[in-house]
This record gives structure tokens, sequence and C-alpha cells, in this order.
């Protein structure tokens, strides 16, 4: 029976051309621009560490003076020095890193190359691990030469191959704002988006391919970028210094388990509390841990425009099936003399039911394909517009498939309402009429 | 035009009838509120700079390695950027408008003020900073020459006396942070504190944007005599005599600092406006964004209302040609549907202000947008009464045209 009514409703295209073919582009429109946004969206909103977010934290201490204070008041995002420096040592997570963005000027060896400048990160060690960062050649540095602030570095592969032609560099030597360094790793493609450690950079842009020892990076004074906020009563020369009233250190420490975030917490709680009685905090303990995904949500990492214009996307799609509804209330009662025939030769009103969602399916269906199209044409032109996340928007398996069910689900539910209309025709009348 | 005849052919039609509606009410409510947010992007994106933007080229460098004597260094860059042919003055300041990331600092007006009264860019720069900027004084005076001092100087006094310079520092403000700080008194000769330190206001100028909304402001700003070499984040701003000549005074800077020492590197180079349009383009992206949506939704409503208007003429084929029959011209039946239309959409539009404006309480909510203003109703209204009179012109023209002797035809 199914067969039949996929063969009626395509009958029924054909006699309807310009009825059906605006059903078709209503739906393909609307399935098109909803399903560029929620792509976009989808591509932004993303978990950047799926294995591992519930169990990665960012911390946040309060040591600014207290006035201005109200309790409930979120502390600053990052730590200053001090503080960063001491939760490293007291270790008390599985792993944990404070890191700092940076921009160095790379001399290539040779003259063939000139000088540039690129994004970098002055971290501690466990950065890579914490993070599953994947090495091509080499390995991390060690926890003894962050305490030395030895001259080591790691390199993205994007260098190592511009610099090395791809080659292993590990043991040779980089010379980075005027310091000889030497490469104990290469690590291989790896661009968490958004780039959740450090969201006062560009979080969907281009990632860092430098990475160097915290101690080292600040002993050499090598120029640092991202946020960097003082908050003391007394004017800072030199924010980056380990007892300066400025918070601009990300912090964030890998846990066990999700369970054990309550007791770093109390931890937490604990280490202000001792700062407070030394006299070092002013405030009453105030932390924050938040994991990957709440961290992101906290800091709305998906721009606010995304958000909206996924809104009006949806509202168009929501236009478009008012229309499309419309369009197929219009096409099932001109059929009504067909209809009345086959209820008069004994088909039930199920059947008619079923027959125009059929029909109304297939309008979907078409419609979905067509919108797949102008999906693939509303992405091809985010790629084409200057925002930084321009080059992520791409259609994915699920994404795709999606696509489908929307269309089908839409286009059904656009016809539940004129299918029952249409099933209401009572076939004595209509013979009559005729 | 008789209305009663319309109405109640409606009443047999009810749900095409209200689908229409529907359809006319939820295209009004988000026209509106995409236009408005259109209106306000276009407000931004027209905001003044107070800086002479069509006149100036900027250039920033950065040095290989450590720099020795970038202060010096960066007196030749000068010489050099004044010496280039269609360069009326050069100056070098720490940052400009239209940049994602700004220096700032709170001001108060005492010293002990727990909470300061206000957070202003803080803007630094040389000699030429006002007359290159073209920025204009309200009240009070330029900084004196003897007034400048380089930046590493004013570092090595802080490090070397507690954190407090040698003397009080001068300091213009604009009239924004003025007036914030001394609300209705004269702000010139005032001291005010940024953190512990003493500054006196000297001067105010008219407006210097803050490089970015920071907290949802854009006009507090602070200027101080100092002078950050290139290595420090200094930029050179150069003002041209003819803007026509801007691309050309570029290369030729760029010539110019390469000639003082090639061993630097060249990070930016463009003029205010290229700085301007790249600060503001995801503001036009938005705006392009928004105007497509509302194209299409305004297709897509037209299009549900031919088709749903066709099927209408189509069903009442017999009816029309009855009318025509008794008398009735292609006018009236034309008149019919469009007074039909004008019915529907009305309806629609009456609806569409309610939604709109319920939207627009969702948008506020969420996105900081301010109240949709009234004007944006009629305006919306009229598209789409104007809208749906075309939409419905083609099938009432059809109508009109059916024979009146289709009515003695049997079905």
């Amino acid at each position: 029976m199914f067969a039949y009514y996929c063969q009626l409703a395509l009958r029924s295209f054909r006699r309807n051309k310009v009825l059906t073919a605006l059903m078709v582009l209503a739906i393909a429109l609307g399935i098109g621009a909803s399903m560029t946004m929620l792509t976009v969206y989808h591509v932004l909103s993303g978990d950047p560490i799926p294995a591992k977010s519930t169990r990665l934290f960012h911390v946040q201490l309060d040591p600014e003076l207290l006035a201005g204070y109200t309790p409930g008041d979120e502390p600053q995002a990052d730590l200053n020095r001090h503080d960063a420096e001491t939760l490293l040592q007291q270790a008390r997570g599985q792993r944990q890193a404070m890191m700092s963005g940076g921009s160095v000027t790379v001399e290539p060896a040779g003259g063939a190359l000139k000088p540039f400048m690129l994004d970098a990160r002055y971290t501690t060690r466990d950065f890579f691990a914490m993070f599953d960062v994947p090495f091509l050649y080499g390995h991390a540095w060690s926890a003894a030469e962050d305490e030395g602030q030895a001259r080591l570095v790691v390199i993205a592969r994007r260098l190592n191959d511009k610099l090395f032609g791809g080659a292993d560099s590990t043991g040779r030597t980089l010379r980075l704002d005027g310091h000889d360094f030497r490469i104990v790793g290469v690590i291989d493609h790896w661009s968490p988006k958004p780039l959740f450690y450090d969201l006062n950079l560009s979080t969907y842009g281009t990632e860092e391919q430098v990475f160097e020892p915290f101690q080292t990076a600040i002993g050499l004074k090598q120029s640092r970028s991202g946020s960097m906020n003082c908050y003391g009563q007394e004017a800072t020369v030199d924010g980056t210094e380990r007892e300066a009233s400025c918070a601009w250190i990300q912090y964030w420490v890998e846990l066990a388990s999700a369970g054990q975030a309550d007791d770093y917490r109390t931890y937490l709680t604990q280490y202000s509390q001792q700062q407070h009685d030394a006299g070092r905090y002013q405030r009453p303990p105030n932390v924050r841990l938040r994991d990957v995904m709440d961290w992101l949500d906290f800091n709305q990492a998906v721009p606010g425009d995304v958000r909206l214009q996924l809104w009006l996307a949806l509202g168009f799609l929501l236009v478009c099936l008012v229309n499309t509804v419309g369009l197929l209330l219009a096409k099932f009662l001109r059929r009504s003399g067909e209809i009345g025939v086959r209820r008069a030769l004994g088909a039930s009103r199920v059947e008619i039911f079923k027959q125009c969602l059929v029909e109304a399916g297939t309008v979907g269906l078409s419609g979905g394909v067509l919108g797949l199209g102008l999906a693939e044409l509303g992405l091809w032109a985010v790629r084409h517009r200057p925002t930084q996340y321009a080059a992520l928007a791409h259609l994915d398996a699920s994404m795709l498939l999606l696509t489908f069910v929307l269309a089908l689900v839409a286009s059904v539910l656009a016809g539940l309402l004129p299918a029952w209309r249409a099933m209401q025709i009572t076939p004595a009348v209509q013979l009559k009429t005729q | 035009m008789e209305i009663r005849p319309i109405l109640s052919t409606l009443r047999r039609h009810k749900t095409a009838a209200a689908l229409i509606v529907v359809e006319i009410a939820l295209t009004c409510a988000i026209i509106c509120n995409a236009l408005f947010i259109v209106g306000q992007r276009w407000e931004s994106l027209h905001q003044t700079s107070g800086v002479a933007e069509h006149e100036l080229v900027v250039l920033s460098l950065s040095g290989v390695g450590k720099q020795v004597n970038a202060d010096a260094r960066a007196q030749e860059d000068l010489a050099a950027l004044r010496a280039v042919p269609g360069v009326t003055s050069v100056a070098m300041v720490d940052q400009l408008p239209f940049r994602y990331g700004s220096n700032n600092s709170s001001l108060g007006t005492r010293p002990d003020q727990p909470t300061p009264t206000l957070s202003a860019a803080m803007y630094v720069g040389d000699e030429g900073t006002l007359r290159t900027l073209g920025l204009r004084l309200a009240a009070g005076r330029d900084f004196r020459p003897d007034e400048f001092m380089n930046w590493s100087e004013l570092m090595d006094q802080l490090g070397t006396h507690n954190g407090m310079p040698l003397k009080t520092m001068p300091l213009i403000v604009t009239k924004a942070t003025a007036e914030k700080l001394f609300p209705g008194q004269a702000a010139v000769g005032r001291q005010v504190y940024m953190a512990n330190i003493p500054l006196i206001i000297v001067g105010v100028v008219e407006q210097l944007r803050r490089p970015n909304n920071w907290n949802g402001n854009t006009s507090y700003s602070m200027l101080m005599p100092l002078r950050k070499h290139y290595d420090q984040g200094g930029l050179y701003v150069l003002r041209v005599s003819d803007p026509a000549r801007r691309a050309q005074v570029l290369r030729d800077a760029v010539d110019a600092v390469n000639r003082v020492d090639p061993s630097r590197l060249v990070m930016q180079n463009q003029t205010f406006d290229e700085r301007r349009a790249d600060y503001f383009s995801n503001d036009r992206d938005m705006m392009g964004l928004l105007i497509t949506l509302c194209v299409a939704l305004l297709v897509v409503t037209a299009l549900g209302i031919v088709g749903l208007a066709s099927f209408w003429v189509g069903q009442r084929t017999r009816q029309i040609g009855v009318r025509r029959a008794l008398g009735a011209t292609r006018g009236q039946i034309l008149g019919y549907f469009q007074t039909e239309n004008f019915l529907l959409v009305t309806l629609g539009i009456a609806l569409g202000m309610v939604l709109a404006f319920a939207l627009n309480q969702l948008l506020m909510r969420h996105y900081e947008l301010p109240r949709l203003p009234l004007a944006y109703l009629p305006v919306g209204a009229l598209a789409l009464w104007v809208l749906g009179q075309l939409a419905v012109l083609y099938p009432a023209r059809r109508a009109a045209a059916i024979p009146p002797a289709i009515a003695t035809r049997s079905a």
C-alpha cells in the first residue's frame, strides 16, 4: 500500500507542478537556512576534548581587595603568579598546569626564510598529557626542566613542516626572540575547537605553534598575550612578577574522576582561608571550579550572534512550515472529488490520512534534498565570511542525517492538519456535487 | 466595496484563512526584530571615533631579539616618517580606536576611594598625538614639551620610588570622562588618582573613542604624555594631506622604517579606514545575513499567499462566474480578492505586532538588545500590506478573467 501511495503522490506532483514546486521550495529554504545555522552552532558548541571534559577543571580564586566585594561575586578568571605556583607545587590533582598565551619571533636558521612571529603558549609540563596532545616526534619536557628554566621548546607540526620539511627535528635548535631553544618534541595535528583552555584569545582562530616552559619564558621576559587584570592599591610595574597583584595565568587541573571535584573545591577553599588568615587575601574564600563544558557555557563561548542567527533561522523554518501547511491543505482539498471517490470505493478514513501523510513526506524529502544543497551553499557562504570560525563550517555525517530527519519530521507535522481535514471528506456529498 | 460577503466566505474557509494570518504574523514579528537589529548594527557602524579617520595610516613594528637603544631608534623612525612625502604629521601612540583588546586603568577622585569612579582606556602618546589624530580640545591645553617622557623612564621611576613617579603626571581626558569624574564642574586643574598615583587634568578633548566596547562603554578615555617605542607596543600613526594618496604614503613609510633598521618586522600597515572596516566586519556580516533572511521570509510568505489565493480562485470559479453573469465587473472581482487579502494581512499584522514585542522581550533578556522602537511597526506593516497586495494580484487577475459563461456550464 505504501508503494501505491508513493506512486499516487508522484502522480499528484505531476498534476500540480506549481503548487508542489512552491511547497518543495518553501521546505528547502527553511531546511537550508536552519541546517546552515544548526551546523555552525553544532561545530561551535562541540566538546573540544570529549574523552576528558568532565575531569578537566578550570580553577579560580579571589585574591582581590575587600573593597567592592559582594558575596557571590565571580572571581577573576585567571590566577596571579603566586597562587598559581603554589597550587602547582602542592599538586593536589592528578595533573595540573599553569599557562599563559604569548608571542615569539622565530628566526629560521640559514637565512633562507625571513623572521616571523607566531603565537606561543608558555606552560608547565602536564599540559601535554592533560589535554591529550599527540606527539609526532619526541616528548614533553620534565618537571625538573620546568623548574630549571630550561631552554626547551615543543613545536607544532605546521612549524616543523615549514622549518624542517617535516623531518624529525628533536634535538635541533630553534632561535626564538634572540635565544636558542632545543626542540624536544613535535606535536601532531591538534586543534581543540573551541580553544577552551584560554578564552582570552581567539576561540576558534589559529592555534599556537610554539610551546615553552612557563618559567623559561617569564624569566626571559618574552612577550605575553591575553588578558591581564591588576587589582591592587599600588601601581604595578611588571604584572608578571611573582608577588604582583595581577591575574593573568590560566590554571587547569585534571582529577581522577569527576566525583573528586568536591574534594578539590574544599582544598581550594582551605587554601583561600589560609591565605586570608595569613593576610594575603582580604576576601572570604571565593573559589570556582568548572569543568570544560561548564566553563565554555559560562563564558558563552558560542558567539551571541551565532545563537541569534540560529533562533532566527528556526523561526524562518516555522514560517516555511506554516506556509507548507496552507499549501498542502489547498492541494488536498482541491482533490476532494478524487478522495470522495476513493472513500466511496471503500477506502477507510485512516487510509486517506495515511495517503496524505505519505504525500506530505515525499514533499518533505524532496525539500530535504534541495535544502541540503541550499545548506551546502549556505555553509559555503559562511566559510567565506570574515569570522574566525569560518573554516570550521562543514556538514558532518550526523548533520547530514539530521537534515533528512528534520525535513521529514517537519513536513509530516505540516501534513497532519491537511491530512486530517482531507480524511473528513464525506464520500456522498462529493459524489453528489460531481 | 462590501465587506460582509468577504467575511462570510472567509468564515467557511477558517483553516486556510487562519494559516495565512499566522504566517503573516510570524513574518511580521521576525522581520520587525531582524530589521531592528540591522538598525542597531547600522548605528554602531557609524560611531565616530574622534580622530581624523580618513587621513590616518597606521604602521607597527616588532623587533627581532633584544632591542638596544630602541627609544633612540624610534626617534629616528619618526624623523624618517615625517620626511615621507604627503605626510603632515606623525605620532607614536600605544593604541587606537577599533581594536578588540584595550589597555584600561581605573580613575578616582580620592586616593583611598574603595571603588574607583570609572575605568577609562589609557592611551599614551608622544608630542605629535593631538595634532596627528586631530583631537579637538574642549578645555585646557595640550601637554607641554617638557611633560613628555619615555615609557621606560617612567617604569624605572615607579620601580625605584615605591611605585610613584617623580613628578605629578599631567593627564588629558575626554569630555565624557571629565563629566563622569566631576559632574557639572570644570575638570581642568583637578587632581585624580590612578590607584594611589596622583595625576593632574590639564586638558579635556571633545572625543576619543575607547579602542573597544568595554563594559558597554565607548567614551571613557584618557591620554598620557608618554612615548612607547615600537617594541613596547608603540604604533606609528601618520596623517596625510591627501586621503587619496594613503596607499602610496603607506608604501613609502614601510620603506622609510626599513631604511632606518631593516632587521625589524612590519606587523601591520593599514589605513585607519581599513582598521575600522575590519573591526566592524562581523556587524556588517550580521546585517547582510539578517537582510537576506528578511527577503527570504517575504518571498516565502508571498509564495504562500499566491498558492492559497490560487486555490481559492480555483474553488470559487463557479461563484465568480455567477457574480460576473449577474453584472459584476472585472474590477469588482479584482477588488474583492484584494480586499480579502487586505483584511487577512491586517489581522496578521495586528497579531504580528504583539508577537514582535514578545520576541523583542525575549531578545532583550538574552542578547542585551534595547526595546523595539514603535517606528519599526508601521514599517513592517506597510511592507506586508504591499507584499500581500502584490502577491494576490496574479490569482485575482485570473479570477477576474473568468468569463460569465462559466456560470451556465455544469461542473
